[in-house]
């Protein structure tokens, strides 16, 4: 059974990732999953400096997912470097840093500081909804994100890939825009902007007002986004959202993603990236299938 | 506790120890250091009212009795997949010889709500133990101080603590578990309506019954934290308090539990994770708003 995938010349065991903010960089997860038998790990969005991020409550449960506004808080892309690649460097899998900033110097600054650093790509976070400047404000207009991608793509050393936001009336819109900025492939989707009310104090649960919606609920809107776009676009797609099990992950892959990743799932499973692997091939397994790229974007 | 210094952001590396024992060392050493158990099905024993909407639920789960220390923390898993974080709930008292855990939580949205219709015999799923617990000090006057389903992580904190041992809880109207406490330490219980024992808040009956020196152990709402922390820091003695914060992983991977610590930067602070660094804070360094 081959499980193996190539996305942008990077060749990764199988498809499962994990997704950007929901697994630290690994570090806490790895007490529950062996980290060389994921694809790579996609480790939460670095800055080129520290960034706090947004005051508490941070968090709510809606039905079946859930509102974050961590708002980005990282220590900065040295810390980065200096901590997180040599432990995950101990693992056989790819890693794939997520860059996040408020101007497109301060992406580039990040993407300058990764060039000599030991990682397999970077993927570009255009469409976080939890930072006022940057993030989203890139990721919804067609030109910022062309401009945006094109200026990092030019500092990049490794592939780039490109994160888009669902909050935009027409994604294929972005994915062509990012296409044409040089991208090498795209990941979809970031979380959709959602608000939580507490209706006895009659005031939004989280400090910020509104959040990243994720968690299986989002499922079908990132299913149909990624078969927009991969009816759109040629780059390669790593679908997320909602991936809680090996069969929701299928469903992206048919849908045309060449890989996926597991995001609010760990946090209500610890060991969801696991299970999602081994799904995988007990699907491959129970339906015949001997190679997990005939099932890319294989529906009718 | 791993290396809080420098940079001002300790949220990344608080097991930055770990990681420097772990370079050089083969893979396996690396999966077997400071490993968490994994999620379990534990069978419920018990799990009773013991007062308006607040109730006991005991457990047997082996692993977590054995290892739970006093002030950390369970991540109790919902059944309904339409609640898909855990809840995360302080472990109320341990019985190491039995195997068995025991949790008070009160029934606050439908998450608890579906934890207390979980019947003798029914499996829940548990992740556990979780967080820092508290740092218990041999001293002439402990003093506890517990407010509300606060009151539960600090029954086994009394029970393990050695010295003298004085106990005040505060609730809004009734109480629960006093007795359990009785059998540990000297207490006192304050209700803002005076149902039971002094009307007030449980830091008007600290002042009245007298604090004047020892360690404070503190766990409830943070109005009542906060004036714990004032009345240590008028003492000038040691507090250690227990903060709650919504959580969406319970072990220190999203974020998302942060709470302002006071730190050596330009704006004065950063932010630890509730669940990992603690809950269990140095009085000192928390920034109440
Ligand atoms: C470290 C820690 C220890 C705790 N120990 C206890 C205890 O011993 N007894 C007890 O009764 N309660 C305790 N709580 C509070 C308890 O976690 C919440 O009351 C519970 O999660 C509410 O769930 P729900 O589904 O009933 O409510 P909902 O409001 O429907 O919960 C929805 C979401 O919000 C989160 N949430 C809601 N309120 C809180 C809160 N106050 N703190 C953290 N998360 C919250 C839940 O985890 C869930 O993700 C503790 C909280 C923390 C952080
Ligand atoms: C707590 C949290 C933090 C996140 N942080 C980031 C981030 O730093 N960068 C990013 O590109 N996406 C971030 N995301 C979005 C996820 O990577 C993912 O796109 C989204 O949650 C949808 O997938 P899911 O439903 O499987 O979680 C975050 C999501 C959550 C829940
Ligand atoms: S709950 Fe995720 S970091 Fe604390």
């Amino acid at each position: 059974m081959m499980t193996s995938v190539n996305i942008a010349g990077v060749d990764f065991k199988n498809p499962v990732m994990t997704a950007s903010g929901t697994f630290g960089s690994g570090r806490e997860y790895s007490k529950f999953v062996d980290l060389n038998r994921l694809g790579g790990v996609v480790v939460k969005g670095v800055a080129s400096k520290e960034w706090l991020g947004n005051p508490a409550p941070r968090i709510a449960e809606t039905y079946g997912g859930m509102l974050n506004a961590v708002g980005l808080q990282n220590p900065g892309v040295d810390v980065f470097i200096e901590e997180d690649i040599p432990f995950l460097r101990q693992y056989d899998t790819n890693i794939i840093v997520n860059i996040a900033g408020k101007t497109v110097e301060e992406y580039v600054e990040v993407a300058k500081r990764l060039r000599d650093a030991d990682i397999d790509m970077i993927e570009l976070n255009i469409s976080c909804p939890n930072v006022k400047e940057g993030g989203v404000a890139f990721g919804t207009d067609p030109k910022m994100a062309e401009y945006v991608t094109s200026e990092v793509k030019k500092y990049a050393k490794q592939p780039l890939i490109v994160k888009l936001s669902p909050n935009v009336t027409d994604i294929t819109e972005i994915a062509r825009a990012v296409e044409a900025g040089g991208a090498d492939a795209v990941s979809l989707i970031n979380t959709l902007l959602g608000m939580k009310i507490d209706i006895y104090k009659r005031k939004p649960i989280l400090a910020n007002r509104v959040g990243g919606f994720s968690g299986p609920a989002i499922k079908p809107v990132a299913v149909r986004m990624v078969n927009q776009v991969y009816n759109s676009i040629k780059l390669p797609i790593i679908g997320l959202g909602g991936i809680c099990t090996g069969e929701d992950a299928i469903e992206f892959i048919l849908a045309g993603a060449t890989g996926v990743a597991v995001g609010t799932a760990n946090f209500s499973n610890p060991r969801a990236t696991i299970d999602v692997v081994e799904g995988i091939e007990r699907y491959m397994d129970v339906m015949g299938v001997g190679d997990v790229n005939e099932l890319i974007g294989n529906i009718d | 506790m791993g290396n809080d210094s420098g940079r001002g952001t300790i949220v990344y590396r608080n097991d930055l120890l770990g990681y420097h024992m772990s370079i050089g060392l083969e893979r396996e050493d690396i999966m077997c250091q400071e490993s968490y158990n994994d999620k379990v099905l534990a069978e419920i024993v018990v799990n009773e009212k013991i007062a308006d909407r607040v109730y006991r639920m005991v457990f047997r789960e082996k692993q977590i009795a054995e290892e739970a220390r006093a002030g950390q923390f369970i991540n109790v898993y919902c059944k309904a997949e339409s609640r898909i974080l855990p809840r995360p709930i302080s472990i109320c008292e341990v019985d190491r010889e039995n195997g068995l855990v025991t949790i008070v939580y009160m029934i606050v949205g439908m998450g608890t709500k579906e934890f207390s219709e979980l019947k003798t015999g029914d499996k829940v799923e548990v992740l556990g133990p979780l967080g820092n617990g508290f740092t218990l000090r041999d001293c002439e006057d402990n003093v506890i101080v517990g407010g509300g389903v606060g009151a539960p992580p600090l029954l086994e904190v009394v029970k393990r603590l050695p010295g003298k041992k004085r106990v005040f809880l505060g609730f809004r109207s009734g109480a629960f578990l006093v007795d359990e406490f009785r059998k540990y330490a000297e207490v006192y219980v304050a209700t803002d309506d005076g149902s039971v024992g002094d009307k007030g808040t449980v830091v008007d009956l600290m002042r009245k019954v007298g604090v004047k020196s020892g360690n404070i152990y503190s766990c409830g709402p943070k109005p009542m934290l906060a004036a714990v922390q004032d009345m240590a820091e008028e003492l000038g003695i040691n507090a250690q308090i227990s903060l709650e914060e919504r959580m969406g992983c319970g072990i220190g991977a999203c974020v998302g539990c942060i709470c302002k610590i006071k730190a050596d930067n330009e704006v004065g602070y950063t932010y630890k994770k509730v669940c990992k660094d603690g809950p269990i804070f140095d009085a000192k360094e928390v920034m109440f708003e």
